[in-house]
This record gives C-alpha cells, sequence and structure tokens, in this order.
C-alpha cells in the first residue's frame, strides 16, 4: 500500500470512527439525561410522599405561569445557543448539572483556549466534555463541603465587606474572557457589542438570558454579511 | 414538626441527587479520555484541562454557595442544595422560590416556610426549569446534524459560525457590565487588564502557569478591585 493509499484510509477510519463516537454520545447523553429527569422528578414527588402534603393546583399554577413564561423559552434558546459552541458530550452534562453562562460554558472556553484547540472540532469536542465533567464534579464537591462547614462558611460569604466582590463576579468573569474572544475576533464583536450596550442603557434591568440569543443573531448575521463580502 | 427543612430524609434525598450527577459526570469523562486516546488528543492536553478546570470552577462555586445560603434561611441546606447540583442556576432557582412563595402569600425573607409552602416550591422549581432537557431529549440530535452539516459544506464558515455565536454570549455579558454602573464597569476593565498583563508575563517570563490560570487569575484580582472600587466609590 503506497503512502497516500495508507494515509487515505486512516482518515476514512477515523471519520467513521468519529462518527460511532457522536452516535454512542448521543444514545448514552438520552438515556443519561432521561435518568437525571426522573431522578430530578423524584425529588418533589418523594418530599410530597414524605411530608404527606401535595401541592394545590392554584398555588403551583400561580407561581409557575410567571416562571414558565420566561424560563421555557430561555431554556430552550439556551440548547440552541450553547450546544454548537459545547459539543454533544458536553451539552448532554452540562445541561444536567445546570449554571451554564456563569461556569460551564466559560468553563470549556477557558479549557480550549489555553490547549490552543478550535471550538466545534474533533478534539474541541473532547475537550469540552472534559472541561464541563470536571468542573460538574468540582461544584458538587464545593456544595458538598458548603453543606458540611456551613456554619464556619456563613460569616465569611455574608461577609458586607466581601459583597462587592460577589456582586461583581460577572463582570469579572466577562472581561478577562471578553479580552481573550474579542481581541481575536474584534471585527465580529462590532456589532453585537454596540447592540447590547444600547439595549442595556435603554432597559438597564433587562434579563441577560433572552439577551443572549439576540446577541448571537446579531453577531451571526453581521459575521455572515462581512464572510460573504470577504471582510473576514 | 421538628425541623423538617434540613430532616435526615432530605440530606439523603441531597445525596442520592450529588451521587447521581458524580457517577454521569464520571461516565462521561471517562468515554471522553478514552475516545481523546483514540482520536490522538495529547494526554498532556487533557490532563490540562481537568486542572484548568477544576481550578477555574473554584471562583465561580462561591457564588453557587452564596445562593445556597441566601435560599438556606427560608428553604433549609438541603432543598438549595439539591436544586444548585441539577440543571437550575443561581439565576434561576431564587425568581423561582420567590415566584412560588409569594404564589402561597409567604416570603422568602422571614423565617422557616410551612412544609404545605415548602412543597409549593419544591415543585414549581423543578417544573420550571425542565423545557432544556426536554429540548435537548427531544431535538439536540437532529439540531447537531444540521451544525455538522453545515460545516461539512462550508468549514469556514462552520468556524465563523461557532465563533460568532461565542462573541454573541460574551457581548450580552459586556453590554450588561457596561451598563451596570462605575463599579461594574471598573471591574470588567480591570479583569481584561490583568488578563493582558497574565498573557504578557507568560510570553516575556515564560512562566506557562500564567496562561494556564490566567483567567481565574484575573477574575479573582478584579473581585479584589471590586472592593476597592465600592469602597472608594461609596457603593
Amino acid at each position: 500500500m503506497t503512502d497516500h493509499a495508507a494515509k487515505k484510509n486512516s482518515i476514512i477510519n477515523n471519520q467513521s470512527g468519529n462518527a460511532a463516537y457522536e452516535v454512542t454520545i448521543h444514545r448514552m447523553g438520552r438515556i443519561w439525561m432521561s435518568i437525571a429527569i426522573l431522578v430530578i422528578f423524584a425529588v418533589p414527588v418523594s418530599i410530597s410522599l414524605f411530608f404527606n402534603t401535595w401541592p394545590a393546583a392554584g398555588p403551583l399554577l400561580g407561581g409557575l405561569l410567571p416562571i414558565m413564561m420566561i424560563y421555557v423559552p430561555i431554556g430552550i434558546i439556551e440548547v440552541i445557543t450553547f450546544s454548537p459552541m459545547l459539543g454533544s458530550g458536553a451539552t448532554y452534562l452540562a445541561f444536567t448539572t445546570g449554571n451554564l453562562t456563569n461556569l460551564k460554558v466559560p468553563c470549556a472556553l477557558n479549557a480550549l483556549e489555553i490547549t490552543e484547540t478550535e471550538p466545534g472540532s474533533g478534539q474541541g469536542e473532547i475537550l469540552s466534555t472534559i472541561a464541563v465533567a470536571t468542573s460538574s464534579m468540582v461544584t458538587n464537591l464545593v456544595l458538598v463541603l458548603g453543606v458540611l462547614l456551613f456554619v464556619q462558611l456563613t460569616p465569611i460569604l455574608a461577609s458586607p465587606t466581601l459583597q462587592p466582590a460577589f456582586e461583581n463576579i460577572l463582570p469579572a468573569l466577562f472581561g478577562a474572557l471578553g479580552y481573550l474572544y474579542i481581541s481575536k475576533n474584534w471585527k465580529l464583536a462590532v456589532v453585537p457589542v454596540t447592540l447590547m450596550v444600547i439595549i442595556f442603557l435603554i432597559v438597564p434591568t433587562a434579563p441577560v438570558g433572552i439577551l443572549i440569543p439576540v446577541s448571537a443573531l446579531s453577531a451571526i448575521g453581521a459575521a455572515r454579511l462581512m464572510y460573504k463580502r470577504e471582510m473576514i | 414538626m421538628d425541623d423538617y427543612r434540613n430532616s435526615a430524609f432530605m440530606f439523603v434525598l441531597g445525596a442520592i441527587v450529588a451521587l447521581f450527577v458524580t457517577v454521569q459526570c464520571i461516565v462521561f469523562l471517562r468515554k471522553a479520555w478514552q475516545e481523546g486516546k483514540r482520536r490522538g488528543v495529547p494526554e498532556e492536553k487533557m490532563r490540562k484541562t481537568v486542572l484548568s478546570s477544576a481550578v477555574f470552577t473554584l471562583v465561580p462555586s462561591m457564588s453557587i454557595l452564596l445562593t445556597m445560603l441566601t435560599l438556606s434561611g427560608a428553604l433549609g441546606l438541603a432543598l438549595p442544595w439539591i436544586r444548585l447540583s441539577v440543571i437550575g442556576a443561581i439565576t434561576y432557582e431564587l425568581p423561582a422560590a420567590e415566584a412560588a412563595a409569594q404564589a402561597t402569600g409567604a416570603s422568602l425573607m422571614g423565617a422557616a416556610v410551612p412544609v404545605d409552602v415548602f412543597s409549593v416550591i419544591v415543585w414549581v422549581m423543578t417544573l420550571g426549569i425542565m423545557s432544556g432537557p426536554i429540548f435537548i431529549i427531544a431535538y439536540f440530535k437532529k439540531l447537531q446534524g444540521k451544525v455538522n452539516k453545515i460545516k461539512a459544506e462550508d468549514n469556514r464558515w462552520g468556524a465563523l459560525l461557532v465563533s460568532a455565536m461565542f462573541v454573541g454570549l460574551i457581548s450580552s455579558f459586556l453590554g450588561s457590565a457596561l451598563a451596570g454602573g462605575v463599579v461594574s464597569i471598573l471591574t470588567l476593565f480591570s479583569s481584561a487588564l490583568l488578563m493582558v498583563i497574565c498573557i504578557q508575563v507568560e510570553q516575556r517570563a515564560g512562566l506557562k502557569a500564567f496562561k494556564d490560570f490566567a483567567l481565574p487569575l484575573s477574575m479573582i484580582g478584579a473581585m479584589a478591585l471590586s472592593i476597592l472600587y465600592s469602597g472608594l466609590l461609596g457603593g
């Protein structure tokens, strides 16, 4: 077999291996996500059974409707927006363990950045899954420690001196992350950053969760336009 | 009734949920590691990902702990632990619990809620966040197929599309921070500046750790500076 033929065979084997992984990870992901939904539902069911108190329809709907009006679209939009960035394995994990915008997505971005890996690539799929799995386990551990050391930690976490630090955790996160990505893709950032600043100046209390897809769509639109005109 | 919120039963439920999440993470981590080896991803890269992700997670986890603390006054310790271990987020749990409490005429600001109110809160917090996981089971595979098709048809545009999404996500938080007051703006720029310094130190002094831990270092530095800014500006 010539070198060329051997290389071609290797690429074909690699591609079929990648496709097999995709099939496996989707099957695994759907099974684990289904079990996760059952486990999560088991919590309120167990509480209602154990304490013999089922919620009345009125208060339940009264509490649920305003929440669902906001968080049903956000939940769907988050899947559409974040899954291409995270890849398959990381998406199934991140949507089980939560805290996507403030933790899991930046964590995956950071991992790809320091390993110099392209987002959405074959290696990116693997590394973002490893990043989200590690991050979820560490958060779990921190929460367990928080439960065990609650009395000792309360005065520190509730300290008025530290409050500005906790209130500004998102600017602290996205300032550094923003520099990393925008310095590389500044042309892509002009339209969405301008749009978001205008929106937040007009409506300072606008929920970021709802504006993420607006910002992403404006960035995609601007990117498409510049791509077509060969500006990027 | 004794403090039902912090009963052994509630903590057993919490332990089961935490165990489930941990097992799922281990299974996915193992699968990704094996696949990484098969694809020829250097083990050093995978180890570096584990270490940097673990260190990075510590800082945002503090704000998750803070949310647990905020909710624990009315709901006890076990329920916030359970809720913050799965699906939800710090931006969701508090409004969801508040909306449920208000629907029953109670408040989270007071002391422990009665068990019937607690039951409503648990159900609302659980049901209100389920759209994402259900949507994933129903449509994620199809969605991923479409994204892969775009990449296959035009690889450069596929990569740009993902980059544009990243930039869109970051831009929304930049906009929020830039319109969030002086301390927020100063924190944002301090964090960016600290990132520049970390990169420069890594490049000029060859200290790799400054690159690997640039994000947590910049975050912690900017958060510490926000305390200073807040003290100086009185807000």
